[in-house]
């Protein structure tokens, strides 16, 4: 029994961080701001939940620890998802338009 | 982190220096965690990564955001030189240190020890840290507490605060009223904070903790609260006369403490004397002196970040 929870508790870590690693490639990769905000805050917030509750797993459940986790998550559940409302909605505010489809087809044909 | 700071001194953009200054603090903190040291560990992630990253965003909103470099002159190759030969000197002293973390090299030998193998038997703390900050070496902590006020003080003398209430009541801050959400979040989040800041100041004896963390997590949930409700609200909750009355008593408490044992007929700062049992002495003494030290920095923290967003909030105002 112990050791599918470990299994499943590796395998909750090493997703969690494949989760952050992509959501790092998409934001060198996406053209425009709210779309690399749009990966990043995506894949962070559902990196941070499989890596806490991978580590949940991992604590041999001491119920202290546990509940530490999770109140961690909670926290960062909340946080997360607000601090990248509050960077988009200073970015609307900053005038920085996002990057639409018209734009980029409009692009292309002007440059054939 | 070298290359964190090579691009910190090579870029002319601030908002990215200040990110990065973010980012190396947040990556000292991680090496103090490896190094084994939390305590201080959470003091830099929560001074470093935090509150300077705020304080210098709220000067680049003051000053501008790009830094031109201004073409020098001359070469500068003899103050190069000079860095080169005392660096080289400086480095050339190490080498007869002995190695990091050595059990047999002198610092390990005479207090260390002492410190480490009578502290559950003289102060009864757990976290060892605790101790040694706040009785072991009490004078120590209470000098950087009182730099700690001076440095508001000194920010209270040059930044000064304008007594202008008709400014203030006219002075229309709908800056987040049409932001509802990030103020139902911000309002769930900070009492919680609150309270995490007094769960670290009282759980100091038994964890990482103490003091100065406490105080600039509780800084920190007030600067939360003007950032999303307006400065001069905060202001209104949060007055000045209270932050400044709070920063002058958390000093007063800790020499206060000492004082009071000096008057018992111990030494300055000897805990032993406060209460009929030394132990008890211990735990009493360093309670007071953590609860001085934590007023004294949230208080002082409150004060920078209100003065220099005065200071925004003044050239906003001359601007418009």
């Amino acid at each position: 029994m112990s050791t599918i929870v470990e299994l499943l508790s590796n395998l909750l870590l090493l997703l969690g961080s494949f989760f952050v690693v992509t959501g790092i490639v998409g934001l060198f990769r996406f053209p425009d701001f709210f779309t690399r905000m749009h990966a990043v805050s995506i894949t962070d917030t559902l990196g941070a939940i499989c890596i806490l509750a991978g580590l949940m797993l991992h604590s041999d459940s001491e119920w202290l620890v546990v509940m530490k986790l999770f109140f961690v998550l909670l926290f960062s559940l909340l946080t997360g998802p607000a601090a990248s409302h509050a960077l988009a909605k200073s970015a609307l505010h900053c005038n920085q338009k996002p990057l639409l489809g018209d734009d980029i087809n409009a692009n292309t044909n002007s440059g054939d | 982190m070298v290359l964190t700071v090579f691009i910190i001194n090579r870029s002319t953009d601030l908002l990215a220096s200040i990110m990065l200054t973010g980012i190396f603090s947040l990556l000292s903190a991680g090496f103090f965690v490896l190094m084994d040291a939390v305590d201080v560990a959470f003091t830099e992630a929560a001074v470093g990564a935090g509150i300077s990253t705020i304080l210098m965003l709220a000067t680049m909103s003051l000053i501008g955001q790009h830094y031109e470099r201004r073409p020098t002159r001359h070469l500068p190759l003899f103050a190069v030189a000079i860095v080169l030969v005392t660096g080289s000197l400086l480095v050339y002293g190490t080498m007869d240190m002995p190695v990091f973390g050595k059990a047999d090299t002198p610092v390990q030998q005479h207090v260390a020890p002492r410190y480490l193998n009578q502290s559950m038997d003289e102060i009864g703390v757990p976290n060892v840290v605790t101790s040694v900050l706040a009785s072991y070496r009490g004078f120590d902590t209470f000098g950087e507490t009182v730099v700690i006020f001076t440095a508001g003080l000194g920010v209270l003398a040059l930044l000064g605060y304008r007594r202008n209430k008709q400014q203030e009541s006219n002075h229309a801050m709908p800056a987040m009223s049409s932001h509802k959400i990030l103020r139902v979040i911000g309002s769930l989040l900070i009492p919680p904070i609150m309270l995490f800041a007094l769960y670290v100041q009282f759980h100091g004896d038994f964890g990482p903790g103490g003091g100065f963390q406490a105080g600039v997590i509780f800084a920190a949930a007030i600067i939360l609260h003007s950032m999303l409700f307006g400065l001069s609200k905060t202001r209104q909750i949060f007055k000045d006369r209270s932050i400044y009355l709070a920063a002058g008593a958390g000093v007063l408490l800790y020499g206060g403490v000492g004082v009071v044992s000096m008057f018992k007929g111990g030494n300055f700062l000897d805990y032993n004397v406060l209460l009929s049992d030394a132990v008890s002495g211990q735990h009493i003494g360093i309670l007071l002196v953590e609860l001085g030290v934590g007023l004294t920095v949230a208080t002082v923290m409150l004060i920078v970040f209100f003065n220099f967003s005065a200071r925004v909030d003044h050239q906003q105002e001359e601007k418009s």
